[in-house]
């Protein structure tokens, strides 16, 4: 009995997957809420419809056969059989034509474009983000790298581009999935409706990495928004003690500063992830690790081992170098 | 009884998978030994490293590590003075003429320590891997006799033959120099 009651209720267990922080079943911007809406619409109607076929089909396996039956009785069967034929045709095209128009006002909802839109230009690498966040005055144009953050409640306009190969940009829970094509961008515009983190992911596979390919998505107040805009803008923090000085001098002599930009030092590179507030972020390398100097450390020593493939090459460092550049990174909030 | 033969020969395709073998990561003592050229006094040819040869000379037979070197040259802005390889404010890269010689060690050595005239030292820049990776490109690129690897075509429009399609020579008129 127990056993029968534990298979009945593991299937439910299913159903956790359907919230989170990365479920297009947990909408929290307007145009997820469309398409969770369309979502429902078209599984509840199809499901009906299977329903009702299955009952049909099971009621002209059980019915007695025509040659059984009397005479007089089939001529009847004949003209019912035709109305039902007819009916069903009927409303299968009800069915379609309603399903179509539903699909059509919904997306025709989700592109539309608001002229006061946070415009924020995202950019797909083999395997990491960058996320440019554009303003009509220069000084509040910034760059940073896989980690996104919105204003709740003001209509956001992502331009969505590539640079190498074709890459996909999938935030379930606030929109639909939008590929990002080398040399054709595309546009993204919804308004998220709900704070917190979510989770996007590469929807296109994209070479070796591709499952590592993760972006964060941070939905917070237009007051906290405002704060971490500010942060952002500002230059990379000075480095305070001497170890983090030798890291900043390792960051900017060695390799490192031929592909990463840090603001303020002499590290310019626009090949890589910009550095200049890495510490502040929640996650390096594209999701892979959390940011602690540990993982920091672990990831500059050996990058093609903890992300085979990626672009980033395993400079060789001493060990002070590495706890020093390692102590300097993290300290970049 | 001629399909028996040709199913054992079928194996044999598989041998050309072995071209595109990646090998992502390099072991650091070999990262090491790839910097240990020893390059003649006046910085041009010398001794390859051991290891070059004893890895099967990857960066000149493997698409994989050509790709890279490819990748490399467009990231470090080799076309600002060499173009596509055609020649601008630097010399040309594929008109079989070699300032300091068309071996890997020159070039090699090249790209490591700069040379006069504006081209750049690039070994604070690059890896030794990215150099020789980039090293292994520029002899695809200039090479005279078809080669049995190379890397992929752009996917844009190129003002110079693609690399697959071998030998470069014959594209550009030589150079009077020569």
């Amino acid at each position: 009995m127990s056993a029968f009651l534990l298979r009945c209720v593991l299937p439910l267990l299913l159903l956790a997957g359907c919230s989170g922080w990365q479920s297009a079943l947990d909408p929290r911007a307007d145009a997820a809420q469309e398409l969770h809406g369309l979502f429902w619409l078209f599984t509840i109607t199809c499901g009906i419809v299977w329903a009702v076929v299955m009952l049909v089909l099971a009621g002209a396996l059980l019915r007695r056969p025509a040659a059984a039956r009397p005479e007089e009785e089939r001529g009847r069967a004949e003209r019912r059989s035709g109305r039902v034929v007819g009916g069903a045709v009927a409303a299968t095209v009800l069915v379609i034509a309603g399903l179509t128009l539903a699909s059509f006002f919904a997306t025709r909802g989700i592109s539309a474009d608001h002229p006061e839109a946070l415009v924020v230009r995202l950019r797909g690498f083999q395997w990491w983000w960058e996320v440019t966040y554009d303003d009509p005055s220069p000084n509040w144009v910034f760059i940073t790298a896989n980690e996104l953050h919105l204003p709740l409640g003001r209509p956001v306009r992502l331009e969505l581009a590539a640079a190498d190969v074709i890459h996909s940009f999938w935030v379930p829970n606030l929109a639909g999935k939008q590929d990002m094509i080398p040399g054709r961008d595309n546009v993204l515009a919804f308004t998220p409706t709900q704070a917190g983190t979510y989770r996007a992911q590469c929807a296109e596979f994209c070479g070796l990495q591709h499952a590592h390919m993760a972006l964060q998505v941070v939905v917070e107040t237009p007051e906290e928004f405002g704060r971490w805009r500010a942060t952002q803008v500002a230059a990379a923090a000075a480095p305070e003690s001497a170890e983090e000085v030798a890291g900043r001098a390792v960051l900017e002599g060695k390799a490192c500063a031929a592909c990463h930009t840090v603001r303020g030092t002499a590290a310019a590179g626009t090949l890589g992830p910009d550095l200049t507030h890495v510490g502040g972020r929640r996650n390096i390398a594209a999701g892979m690790l959390p940011t602690t100097r540990g993982a920091m450390a672990a990831w500059i020593a050996d990058p093609q081992t903890i992300k085979p493939g990626n672009n980033m090459p395993m400079v060789p460092l001493s060990a002070d170098e590495l706890q020093a550049v390692s102590a300097y990174l993290v300290r970049l909030r | 009884m001629r399909v028996i033969p040709a199913a054992l020969l079928l194996p044999l395709i598989l041998a050309g998978c072995k071209r595109e073998a990646r090998e992502t990561r390099l072991d650091p003592p070999v990262a090491e030994a790839l910097g240990g050229v020893r390059v003649m006094a006046n910085g041009i040819s010398g001794q390859p490293p051991m290891v070059n040869a004893a890895q099967g000379e990857p960066y000149r037979n493997n698409a994989y590590q050509l790709a890279q070197g490819k990748r490399l040259y467009e990231w470090f802005n080799c076309q600002g003075c060499h173009a596509d390889g055609g020649g601008a404010s630097g010399p040309a890269l594929m008109n079989g003429w070699w300032r300091y010689g068309p071996d890997a060690v020159s070039i090699f050595v090249t790209l490591r320590d700069g040379r006069p005239n504006g081209m750049p030292s690039f070994r604070d820049r690059l890896t030794t891997e990215q150099m020789w990776q980039l090293t292994g490109y520029l002899q695809n690129l200039g090479a005279t006799v078809a080669a049995t690897a190379a890397p992929s075509r752009n996917d844009a429009m190129q003002t110079r033959p693609a690399e697959n399609r071998a030998p470069a020579m014959g594209a550009l008129p030589v150079s009077p120099d020569r």
